[in-house]
């Protein structure tokens, strides 16, 4: 019996879930992005079991382009943060609040 | 057959971004975001995409995971202090609203079906076909994939490069630190302990003083 | 049983079975091979020529007491040794090491394990998986010399991945195909590939020290450097675990090298037969050239001194990598041009 493609969609709505619920309630810079990566993953799953279903690759190059995007975001972020640790000593995101009121 | 091995990989990928999102440790939360990639990346070849499965492994889970490590052995980030409070409700809430999304999910496919698909052949699976298609119809896309990630390495060594003198020009007055009076130094290098003579000075020097 | 899974385990317990055996024999040619370049005996007490030394090795590995440093993150300290054999042992899946058998019914059976399109792709993704195992061995050992030397390790491994996925990349542009059985079939039928791409072959061959942290380029656990490394604090047969990791990578990635420049199984000119026999014979070539390789591997390494961190990166960046991807250009130009 083959697995039904709305079982892969339901497991990748749960990661994007799970990615959201991180990114939203994570103190840590790193476990934010670590959350991000995730509901970038689930992304990806979606884009690849529709390719299967519609039987059309460009769900498969499209997670191609998806990749190399997420590979050039994390090392930029990356970057950003330890940019900011030099100046602050710290990447707790509730720390970076010198623009607030 | 292929029910069995979709399930294991897809509670070894929900348990271990599970592992992701709440350790508080994060080693472990990487360390768990490795695993969800190489259960995705089955997932990957289990639908028919064996190449964006070993692209997967390749690229995320060998590089710019590696990336993340490197960059908390860096900084030594240490483990989430428990927050004081407030985070029960925030949590409940957030568990209930993902509950509400994977429920109406749940009923848009159930209501909607699957179409059956037809099974995988040599030719579905075949990499020169996606090459093909990849260098003919998507090839703008590509390049300009690749001038993004040629930016992306120029913009990282930008940013993280320890600040020079021509970086503090525009500065004026003291940048606000955290705790008390820190002494204005890279926290990325170590401070020159007063006591013992820097490398740099030859111990001659201090005989003929 | 789905015969595809039957055969397909029948032929990995082929390949387990040859890279198994590689660290214990590993452990003997190297002690004698480098006491026969340092002009002195080398283990000649156990056993004639000293044969049975890997018997006597594991034995102490075996009875040595085992200590966990107290302040260690366990989980991750336990892990590590078992984490470093997991791209030891999948990544030769992709190897061929025969001809395609032809049963008595008529059915092709191709002597690879794994017979996917993305070959090579699927190699060298699992041999990225081996920094992991040296980043946990360094952070959970707490202990400064630990975590640099994991650190070195790792910064050296992903800087060599480029040059050697570069030079990996310039072979499969004249075949046209990642899967590795076609990459000896082109071989067959034109030179072996090191011959063209001789500077490929060079940048793969100094990318292959780097990659399994061999000398020279072996700072990260260069005894005399940073005590022990990522494994300073592994005794016993967590030791051996790292042991067997890094000589059973050394034969995986020798076995990449011969298949992508030296023909694989094949010899120039005779031609197996599909049967039992000439598997057999594929399987004993392929074998002799890693052993070959290998001897390489263990001359260089009593031959020269150690590169220091920021010469090895230097090395790896400013001198490799536009090495292969100078190779790169001219195997495609020549490809375009019709000589390959």
């Amino acid at each position: 019996m083959s697995v039904p493609i709305s079982w892969y969609l339901l497991l990748a709505a749960a990661l994007f879930a799970i990615g959201t619920i991180g990114a939203l309630t994570r103190r840590n810079g790193i476990s934010i992005f670590l959350s991000i990566e995730l509901m970038l993953n689930a992304a990806n799953l979606t884009l690849v079991a529709y390719a299967r279903q519609m039987d059309d690759r460009t769900g498969q190059l499209i997670v191609f382009f998806v990749m190399a995007v997420a590979a050039a975001e994390a090392a930029v972020g990356l970057a950003l943060f330890i940019a900011v640790f030099r100046q602050r000593h710290t990447i707790d995101v509730n720390r970076m609040n010198l623009m607030r009121w | 057959m292929e029910t069995l091995i979709f399930a294991l990989f897809a509670a070894l990928a929900l348990g271990s971004s599970i592992v992701v999102v709440t350790h508080k440790s994060p080693i472990y939360a990487t360390l768990s975001l490795v695993l969800t990639l190489f259960a995705v990346a089955a997932l990957f070849v289990l639908l028919g995409a064996p190449f964006v499965g070993a692209l997967q492994i390749l690229v995320y889970a060998g590089a710019i995971v590696v990336l993340f490590l490197f960059v908390i052995m860096l900084l030594n980030v240490q483990k989430e202090e428990t927050a004081h409070g407030s985070r029960g409700p925030q949590l409940w809430t957030a568990i209930v609203g993902a509950v509400v999304f994977l429920g109406m999910m749940g009923l848009v496919f159930w209501r909607s079906g699957s179409p059956a698909v037809p099974p995988l052949t040599a030719e579905s699976v075949s990499l020169k076909a996606l090459a093909r298609e990849l260098f003919s119809t998507y090839l703008l896309p590509f390049e300009i994939v690749g001038l993004l990630l040629l930016v992306a390495v120029i913009g990282a060594t930008v940013a993280a490069r320890r600040p020079d003198a021509l970086d503090r020009i525009g500065e004026g007055g003291e940048p606000e630190y955290l705790s008390g009076d820190e002494p204005r130094t890279d926290p990325l290098k170590s401070l020159p302990d007063p006591h013992r003579p820097s490398v740099a000075e030859p111990a001659y020097k201090e005989a003929t003083s | 049983m789905n015969p595809e899974v039957v055969s397909a385990i029948l032929k990995y317990g082929v390949m387990f079975a040859v890279f198994i055996n590689v660290a214990p024999i590993m452990n003997w040619v190297e002690r004698r091979v480098c006491a026969f370049i340092q002009d002195r005996p080398g283990p000649n007490r156990v056993g004639p020529l000293g044969l049975f030394q890997p018997l006597a090795d594991a034995a102490k590995f075996m009875f040595k007491e085992d200590v966990t440093p107290s302040a260690a993150d366990k989980p991750l300290y336990l892990m590590a040794p078992a984490l470093a054999l997991f791209p030891a042992f999948t990544t030769f899946v992709v190897i061929p090491f025969g001809p395609d058998l032809i049963t008595a019914a008529g059915r092709r059976i191709p002597l690879m394990v794994a017979n996917v399109d993305t070959g090579v792709l699927l190699f060298l993704a699992l041999s990225s998986l081996s920094v992991y195992s040296l980043v946990m061995a360094g952070y959970a050992s707490n202990n400064k010399f630990s975590l640099l030397g994991s650190i070195r390790a790792s910064a050296q491994l992903i800087s060599y991945e480029l040059a050697l996925t570069l030079a990996v990349l310039a072979v499969i542009i004249p075949v046209g195909s990642f899967n590795l059985a076609d990459v000896v079939a082109y071989q067959q039928t034109h030179l072996w590939s090191f011959i063209p791409q001789i500077i490929g072959f060079l940048v793969f061959l100094i990318a292959s020290f780097a990659e399994t942290n061999r000398l020279p380029f072996d700072l990260p656990e260069a005894e005399s450097e940073l005590v022990a490394g990522f494994h300073t604090e592994y005794g016993s047969m967590r030791f051996a675990l790292f042991f067997q990791a890094e000589y059973t990578n050394m034969a995986a990635l020798s076995a990449l090298g011969v298949t992508l420049y030296f023909g694989g199984w094949t010899l120039p000119g005779i031609d197996f037969p599909n049967n039992w026999l000439g598997a057999a014979l594929g399987l004993a070539t392929l074998v002799g050239k890693i052993i070959f390789c290998m001897m390489v591997f263990v001359w260089i390494r009593w031959t020269f001194p150690r590169f220091r961190y920021d010469q090895l990166m230097r090395l790896g960046w400013k001198v490799l990598l536009p090495l292969a991807i100078f190779n790169l250009i001219l195997v495609a130009a020549m490809t375009l041009a019709g000589w390959l």
